[in-house]
């Protein structure tokens, strides 16, 4: 049953040293703000699962809560690479990270496998791909009725999902529009999961019938943080903020700039500086 | 149409792949270069071509480029925006799509491209940002279209890595892995067209641009070129195609701010 908590509250109860978390987010509704929370409480040893690790990603790898990344893109989305996940990767700053690469497909039916209550997700995929032979999660399995060998991966279970969405009704039911991603599967197949919302509604006895929702008892908690997907951007509310992606390859060249630019803005700040941050977009 | 003596290559490479696309198309469209071709052609020649951007946007047609492949633009235009897994499994998997347009950041004369890292994979000295949906469009998709800027450390012998699968080492190699779709089809540089031979499956140039010399197509290339026995020349853009990408671009750089993505 969804609680509404404070931000502060959420992150504290719901993500542990040593957990594997998704902040997931495909470009649109990235949440930014629960994101700088966890870095702000300091988690260590975290495992993150991410489609397409961006920012967020590059500030907590960065700040040194991650030991592991799984993934199947990561880079800054149309500006180029992630500099903070390369200088782990590549020199081992602040600290050496694990990684396991996968390809989109892939990943997009690992969640869909762990929602669905699958051990592994099997699917017609990375035929002469480079990533089998340095991934060993990458394995086959021969079709029992027609004897084709397609590729299976384990399902991605999380410990907790983290998700930005437009709305909450009173309840703790989730309504995500636009640009849906794979935040469904992510929440599905987690044991807990927190979302942070735009705007926090009565009810949902006026929408469509085939909206994305999420049933309240889907939810572990539920935070109200306007912006708090920014500069990502949140479908009806803000566009997405692309002078900060450019800014952010400046910032994350630089491991100096980069410490001094999360001090003022992330460990000097709190969750409602987003709502500011989002004005005029 | 009459046609016009001052374009860049870029523009040119950019029209050139617009006209490979027609109007009955199902495009999976990369960001950058292949985005700008797919909606020229949108604009132009093929004004019903459906295109679909891995964030789930089907039927898309975006007023300016996408900075990223999940800007609101793509989905407020779209026909329907679908999840990511339905994307991956109904759509591409599905086989529905008739054309994948991925760009390169390494390239050889086969069609393998490689986006994942410069150098060793556990110890590499670039490290790229890597796949995404790449792997499964070079091989469920019913043929692949790809383009980028020639230069030799971009059109290698040999890539680093094999992200996605072309036609391997050539010849029948995908029949081999059980691979039942075409793979690259088409390379469009900034200086040619080039298809695979249908025995060796290598790269070999079917049209130069206009005032391309086959010194300067070998000189930013990192392999061999082969010549088809017949080289064209590429048309040069009209003047709908060129006027077409420029307010495309224009409207893209006011919409982003004045600043544009890669």
């Amino acid at each position: 049953m969804a609680k509404f908590q404070s931000l502060q509250e959420a992150v504290r109860d719901n993500l542990r040293d040593g957990d594997i978390v998704a902040f997931e987010g495909f470009t649109h509704l990235i949440p930014h703000a629960a994101a700088h929370e966890a870095i702000r409480q300091g988690r260590k040893d975290l495992t993150l699962i991410r489609m397409t690790p961006d920012i967020i990603y590059d500030q907590m790898i960065g700040m040194g809560l991650v030991k592991k990344v799984v993934f199947s893109y990561a880079g800054n989305p149309g500006v180029g690479l992630l500099r903070r996940m390369r200088d782990a990767i590549e020199n081992g700053w602040p600290r050496a990270i694990e990684t396991v690469e996968h390809s989109h497909a892939a990943m997009a039916n690992a969640y869909e496998a762990g929602a669905s209550g699958l051990p592994c997700a099997v699917f017609r995929g990375y035929r002469g791909a480079g990533l089998k032979d340095v991934n060993p999660e990458i394995r086959s399995v021969t079709c029992p009725f027609t004897g084709e060998e397609l590729a299976a991966v384990p399902a991605h279970r999380p410990d907790v999902a983290f998700i930005h969405a437009q709305k909450a009704s009173s309840r703790g039911d989730v309504l995500i529009e636009g640009i849906i991603g794979v935040q469904k599967e992510a929440v599905l197949a987690s044991k807990r999961a927190v979302v942070t919302v735009e705007e926090i509604v009565n009810d949902f006895d006026d929408l469509h019938p085939n909206l994305c929702v999420l049933p309240h008892w889907t939810i572990t908690s539920i935070v109200h943080v306007p912006g708090g997907a920014h500069p990502s951007y949140t479908h009806g509310y803000y566009e997405r903020d692309n002078a900060a992606y450019l800014e952010w390859d400046k910032v994350s060249a630089d491991r100096d700039l980069f410490m001094q630019w999360m001090k003022t803005n992330v460990l000097e700040a709190g969750p409602e500086a987003f709502a500011e941050r989002v004005k005029g977009l | 149409m009459a046609t016009i003596t001052d374009f860049t290559p870029n523009e040119m490479m950019t029209i050139a792949a617009s006209r490979a696309l027609s109007n009955d198309d199902v495009c999976f469209v990369g960001i950058g270069a292949p985005s700008a071709a797919c909606n020229v052609a949108r604009l132009t020649h093929a004004p019903d071509i459906t295109l679909i951007y891995e964030s789930g946007t089907i039927g898309t047609a975006p007023n300016v480029l996408p900075l990223s492949i999940g800007d609101g633009e793509l989905c407020e235009t779209a026909l329907t925006t679908v999840s990511v897994p339905e994307m991956f499994r109904y759509w591409l998997q599905g086989g529905r799509i008739s054309i994948g347009f991925l760009g390169a950041a390494q390239l050889d004369r086969f069609g393998n491209i490689n986006t994942t890292v410069i150098g060793d994979y556990h110890k590499p000295k670039v490290r790229l940002p890597g796949g995404g949906g790449a792997p499964e469009i070079a091989t469920s998709c019913k043929e692949v279209f790809i383009t980028m800027k020639q230069a030799t450390r971009g059109m290698v012998e040999t890539i680093d890595f094999y992200t996605s699968f072309g036609h391997g080492d050539g010849g029948d190699h995908r029949q081999r892995l059980g691979i039942t779709t075409k793979g690259p089809t088409l390379l469009i540089t900034d200086l040619a067209l080039w298809k695979p031979d249908p025995e060796t499956k290598e790269f070999t140039v079917i049209s130069m641009h206009p005032g391309v010399t086959r010194e300067q197509v070998q000189d930013t290339c990192g392999w061999k070129v082969r010549f088809s026995e017949r080289v064209e020349e590429t048309p040069p853009p009209t003047e709908l195609e060129l006027t077409t990408l420029r307010e495309l671009q224009a409207r893209t750089e006011r919409a982003h701010g004045g600043k544009k993505g890669r």
